[in-house]
Order: structure tokens, then C-alpha cells, then sequence
């Protein structure tokens, strides 16, 4: 009860901080939709690293790496720190410079104008909207998957039907889901892009925060730094998966396993010196049999999980941090702005920020396999982990308002660009700049946002056993695989309005077709393990490149535009 | 001079490009796959690789910020119509 009571003041606090954002906002449709460029250094850094970092990182992070092991970092972490920090510099911040110059608030606006195209944005439109989609989703079911594990026994005549038997009596998925949608609605309804920049810049650096404590406490319950090193799972001579360690909850110790405690046996490996190995710390394709308890008929079933790495998979993993360029919600972040000096601070703090996220998470994951049973959720790992090592109920509240705050600070941007590029891009559009007031266009963005976070939920909903990690993934492959059509528009003058619906089409083709190959929303590799958005982006740059140069070139006017005769532009 | 700054520019800019495309091939640390060994006690090498490489991309950045900053771009976007 004590955690809930602390997760809920945390709640409240944020509500207090849209309040505030909202004594500032200015009443223009401006200031709600980039905040009248006005954002700086340290603002945009944190809130475009909060946005990007969400239930992905600390829920889904912890998660792959307890199924993976450490290859997660290398996979999504460390190459994401090169390729951002290079979308921000290349792209990021010559959207801002069109997008000041020219007054745009939205991508789809930068699109029309760059292809000459009306059509082009109303096909972008519900493709964007189509991918966010999940991202949001995500949000919502890892807030779900969070909060239940560290809630159970508060109301156990209640909430009488939990997720899994030991959460008897935790707040049920449905209900945080629909707690956290309305706690961000209302601070992005009150204070818009300025409060979700100012609810982002706190809610990242407690989750950064509140991240390193949770690590801190983590290693210090399994025995210090030399012991939580030795903890994962490991492979014995007659090729047994053991725990060599238990946490005792009596004592408050980990403890050695005598004898260590059989926990799967090993199918394959493509290393054949996997005796005595933990398979959670190398990135060697391992095969290993599991068993869990079915959650129904309590019955034991096994399974099989892959542990490591394929090495094509960790190549063709560099396509997917691409989707940061075509990110309609980070897109808005840059246009927040205050001058191109602000991106200088993300730039070099972006890949440092992801490393002090992620190192802890993925070393928690790769540490859970040796003390948590395999059948576990992945997107439960981190609650179970606070659950099981860290027993004091303040705390436990406070780490997990952490998760939520890493949850809620990518939520908030996607609702708003949502709402954004409803009211821009399709009804003061189709209607004309005069036809409504300002007042009157704030009111139909907030009323889209109401309205996708109405759709979201009741998805989140249907979707609730989705693994967040993957689903993430699959975001992402769509919008990496758009990439081409951002990269053209702003590097290659022969770029054509053909040859950008060409891309478009193929993109978003080729990734329904593997969406739908991987059960809608499942993990999905091609051949030796080549991730779907690699074949999606190379589709759409070939689709780009060939249609661009069998098309007519844009006029010398729109090239002007946006080729002006500048020696960096 | 301007023709020396512009030479530094462009120098600076193709190391950018250079340490970029480096980095990219040490991204795939096939040496280190089947190494579990750890470092410092608790960090497996493959991990203390990569965190350390995410420490190298912030340096880039840095250095792309110092050498290859696009300053034309913030005076074509506050330059008005």
C-alpha cells in the first residue's frame, strides 16, 4: 500500500507541473505546438532523449537482455548513440533551420512544400499515425506489466483476477493504463509542447535517476559487485542451465544454491566450449530448454529460447535506429528549439545519456537469469527484480515512479504530435489558413488527442500480453524504413514527389507484409537473421532513387527553396 | 583567409566522416562474441565495449560540433525573407 501511496504522490506532482506549464503558456496555437521556439540547450536534450527513451529502454532493455543476455546493449544502445547523435546533427538540425525559416510545424508540412505535393501528406498522414501507434501502445502496457508485480497483496479482495498468481490483489493493467493516459492528457491538454518539454526534463532525470538507485540497491542485495557479476544463470559439464545463487527474502542475502539448482538443459550452441559458461554475458547462439508453469491449467510446459546474438543480427540492427529521423513526435521536439546552437548539448550528451540508462538495465537482465525462473514475462523482469531484492516499500514506489516517469515522458510527446499533425496537416489545411480561430484550432488538436488516447487504450488493452521490446522494434523498422524519404528530401535535389509516394508505398508495403509474417507484432528475422528493416529501407531507397530519376525534377523554385545557394546547405 | 578557413572546414568535415565510418566498423566487435570474461569484477568485456564506444560517439559528437558545425544554417534560418 505504502509503494502505491508514493507512486500516486508522484502522480500528482506531475498534474502540479502541467499546472504550472499551463501559467505559461502563451494561448497561440504556436506556443502549444513548438513552444514558440523557445526551448534551449538543456531542455531539448532532455526532452528528446525522455521521449526517446521509453518503457523500451528500462522495461524492454531489462526484458531482451534476461531472454539475450549483454549483446542488447551493443544491438539497440551503442550504435543508437552513433546513429542519433548523427540524425540529430544531419537531420535534426537542418529541419529546424527549413522549419523556422519557413514557419512549419509538422514533417508532413516540410514534405508537401520540399515535394510539391497536397497527396503526398494525406498518405503520410495515417502512416504515421498507423506507426505511433504501437509506440504508444508500448507505454501503456509496460506502465500495466509495472505496476502489478509491485502493488500485489494492496487490495486482494478487489482485484481478484491477477496477470500471474503471486500478483494477487495488485492494481490490474486496465487500471494503471487508464490512470497514466489520463494523467498525461491532462498535463499536455493544460501546458502542450512547453509542459510535455518541462514534464519530459523532470520525469527524464528522475528516471535517470531513480534508475542508478534502483542499480545501486540491486547490486548491494545479491552480494556486491564481485557476486552480482557471477549471478547469471550457467552451463554445467552435463549441460544443465543452473542457478548457482538464491535470494533469501528471510535474510535479506543472496545465498549459494547447494547444489546449484537445475533450471533448463541446453539444445544447441555454436560455441563448443559452453562449459561452465554464463550464456547471458557472451553473445554466442545458445539454444536452451526451459520449463514455465502454464497460467491456467498450472501445469509445467516447455520452451525454447535463443540466447546471444546472431551476427547478422547485430549488423542489420543499425537500420532500426534510423526511425529517430522520421519520428513525427522528435520532429516537433527539434522544432522547439531555440537556435541550432540548443542541439550542440544532445549532440554529445545523447549516446552518454543512453549508456548511463541502459548499462544498469541490461545488466539486470542478464543478472535476473540467475535468480528469477525463466518463465517469467520478459516486460516483468525489472518490477520483479525491485520486487524480489528491494524490500522497502518507499523505495520500491520510488524506483518504480521511475519506470513510469521514463513511460509517461515519451507518452506525452507522441499524444501531442498526434494532435499536432491531425489539426495541421488535415483540417486547417483542407480548410484554409483563415477559416478557424486560434482558439478554435487549440480545441480541435486537444480534441484528436482525447480520441487517440481513447484508441490507444483500449488497443494497450487487447494488446496487453504483447512483448514490449519487440513491438518497439517494430516501430521503429517502420519508420527507419521512411528514412530515405527525410534523407532525399534534404541531400538530393533530383528527389521527385514520384519517387517520394514510390518510397513511401514500398516502405510501408514491404513492412506490413513482415508485420504480418511475425504474427503482428512478434520477433522476425529473414534468413541468417537479417532484421525486416533493413529489406524494408533498402526497398524504399531503391523505390526512392529509381522513380526520382525516371520522374520529372522538382522547379527551379522548390529547389531554391530548399537548395539555397549556401556552401553547408 | 576565407579560402584557409574553408580548407580547414572541409578537412574537419572529412575526419568527421572518417572517425564516423570507423566507428561504425568497430561497432561489430566480432572478437569479443564467445568473451565472457568480466572486467572490473561485474562488467562482461562485451558490455564494457560497447559502453565504452557509446563514450567514443559522445567525443564525435564533440568533435563534429568543434570542426564540422554547419554555422550557415543558423544564419540562413534567422535571416528573414
Amino acid at each position: 500500500m505504502t509503494t502505491l501511496l508514493v507512486i500516486i504522490g508522484y502522480l500528482c506532482l506531475l498534474l502540479g507541473l502541467g499546472f504550472f506549464s499551463n501559467r505559461l503558456f502563451r494561448g497561440t496555437s504556436k506556443d502549444y505546438f513548438v513552444a514558440s521556439h523557445s526551448i534551449g540547450p538543456f531542455l531539448l536534450l532532455m526532452s528528446v532523449f525522455g521521449t526517446t527513451m521509453t518503457a523500451f529502454a528500462l522495461v524492454g532493455s531489462t526484458g531482451k537482455s534476461f531472454e539475450r543476455g549483454i549483446g542488447t546493449y551493443g544491438l539497440m544502445a551503442s550504435i543508437s548513440g552513433l546513429i542519433h547523435a548523427a540524425i540529430f546533427f544531419l537531420v535534426g538540425i537542418r529541419l529546424w533551420a527549413f522549419g523556422k525559416k519557413h514557419g512549419y510545424i509538422t514533417q508532413i508540412q516540410f514534405f508537401r512544400a520540399r515535394f510539391e505535393s497536397d497527396a503526398l501528406g494525406y498518405l503520410l498522414f495515417p502512416i504515421l499515425v498507423l506507426l505511433v501507434i504501437p509506440y504508444l501502445l508500448i507505454g501503456i502496457i509496460g506502465a500495466g506489466k509495472t505496476i502489478e508485480p509491485v502493488t500485489a497483496g494492496a487490495f486482494p479482495n478487489l482485484f481478484t483476477h491477477p496477470s500471474a498468481p503471486p500478483w494477487l490483489g495488485g492494481i490490474p493493467p486496465w487500471l494503471t493504463g487508464l490512470v497514466v493516459s489520463m494523467v498525461v492528457l491532462a498535463y499536455v491538454f493544460m501546458g502542450g509542447s512547453r509542459g510535455a518539454a518541462y514534464a519530459n526534463t523532470f520525469q527524464t532525470m528522475v528516471f535517470m535517476v531513480m534508475g542508478l538507485v534502483a542499480f545501486v540497491f540491486i547490486i548491494d542485495r545479491l552480494g556486491g559487485v564481485e557476486r552480482a557479476g557471477k549471478v547469471a544463470a550457467r552451463i554445467t559439464q552435463n549441460g544443465m542451465v543452473v542457478q548457482d545463487y538464491r535470494f533469501d527474502k528471510a535474510t535479506q542475502k543472496t545465498l549459494l544454491n547447494q547444489p546449484p539448482k537445475a533450471i533448463g538443459k541446453l539444445i544447441a550452441s555454436e560455441s563448443s566450449e559452453f562449459v561452465d559458461q554464463r550464456p547471458h554475458l557472451w553473445r554466442v547462439p545458445t539454444i536452451v530448454e526451459f520449463k514455465k508453469k502454464d497460467p491456467v491449467t498450472g501445469s509445467l510446459v516447455s520452451f525454447n529460447r535463443e540466447l546471444g546474438i546472431p551476427f547478422f543480427t547485430f549488423v542489420t540492427y543499425l537500420f532500426i535506429p534510423l526511425s529517430v529521423g522520421m519520428f513525427p513526435h522528435l520532429f516537433q521536439h527539434w522544432l522547439t528549439a531555440k537556435s541550432a546552437k540548443s542541439f550542440r548539448l544532445t549532440v554529445i550528451a545523447h549516446p552518454l545519456c543512453i549508456m548511463i540508462v541502459w548499462v544498469p538495465c541490461v545488466l539486470v537482465g542478464a543478472w535476473a537469469s540467475g535468480v528469477l525462473p525463466p518463465g517469467v514475462p520478459p516486460p516483468a523482469i525489472l518490477s520483479a527484480m525491485l520486487n524480489l531484492l528491494v524490500g522497502d516499500p518507499v523505495l520500491t514506489g520510488l524506483l518504480t515512479a521511475g519506470v513510469l516517469a521514463a513511460i509517461m515522458s515519451s507518452l506525452d510527446s507522441q499524444f501531442l504530435c498526434l494532435g499536432t499533425i491531425f489539426t495541421n496537416d488535415v483540417v486547417v489545411h483542407r480548410s484554409g489558413a483563415g477559416r478557424y480561430s486560434d482558439k478554435q484550432i487549440l480545441l480541435i488538436a486537444r480534441v484528436f488527442i482525447v480520441a487517440i488516447v481513447a484508441l490507444t487504450y483500449v488497443l494497450a488493452m487487447l494488446a496487453k500480453d504483447a512483448n514490449v521490446f519487440d513491438l518497439a522494434i517494430w516501430c521503429f523498422s517502420g519508420f527507419s524504413a521512411l528514412f530515405p524519404v527525410v534523407f532525399s528530401a534534404l541531400y538530393w535535389k533530383r528527389a521527385t514527389k514520384q519517387g517520394a509516394v514510390a518510397s513511401v508505398l514500398a516502405a510501408v508495403l514491404s513492412w506490413l507484409y513482415f508485420f504480418h509474417l511475425s504474427g503482428y507484432g512478434g520477433e522476425y528475422f529473414i534468413g541468417p537473421g537479417i532484421v525486416p528493416a533493413a529489406i524494408c529501407f533498402t526497398l524504399a531507397a531503391v523505390a526512392m532513387v529509381v522513380v526520382s530519376l525516371l520522374t520529372k525534377a522538382p522547379s527551379e523554385e522548390t529547389l531554391k527553396k530548399f537548395f539555397p545557394q549556401v556552401d553547408k546547405l | 583567409m576565407k579560402a584557409m578557413s574553408e580548407s580547414n572546414s572541409k578537412v574537419g568535415n572529412s575526419t568527421v566522416w572518417f572517425l564516423f565510418i570507423m566507428l561504425f566498423f568497430l561497432h561489430q566487435d566480432l572478437w569479443w562474441w564467445d568473451d565472457a570474461r568480466l572486467v572490473l569484477g561485474f562488467l562482461p568485456i562485451g558490455l564494457a565495449y560497447h559502453a565504452i564506444f557509446s563514450i567514443a560517439c559522445s567525443g564525435l559528437g564533440w568533435l563534429a560540433i568543434k570542426f564540422a558545425w554547419p554555422s550557415e544554417l543558423e544564419a540562413f534560418a534567422e535571416e528573414r525573407k
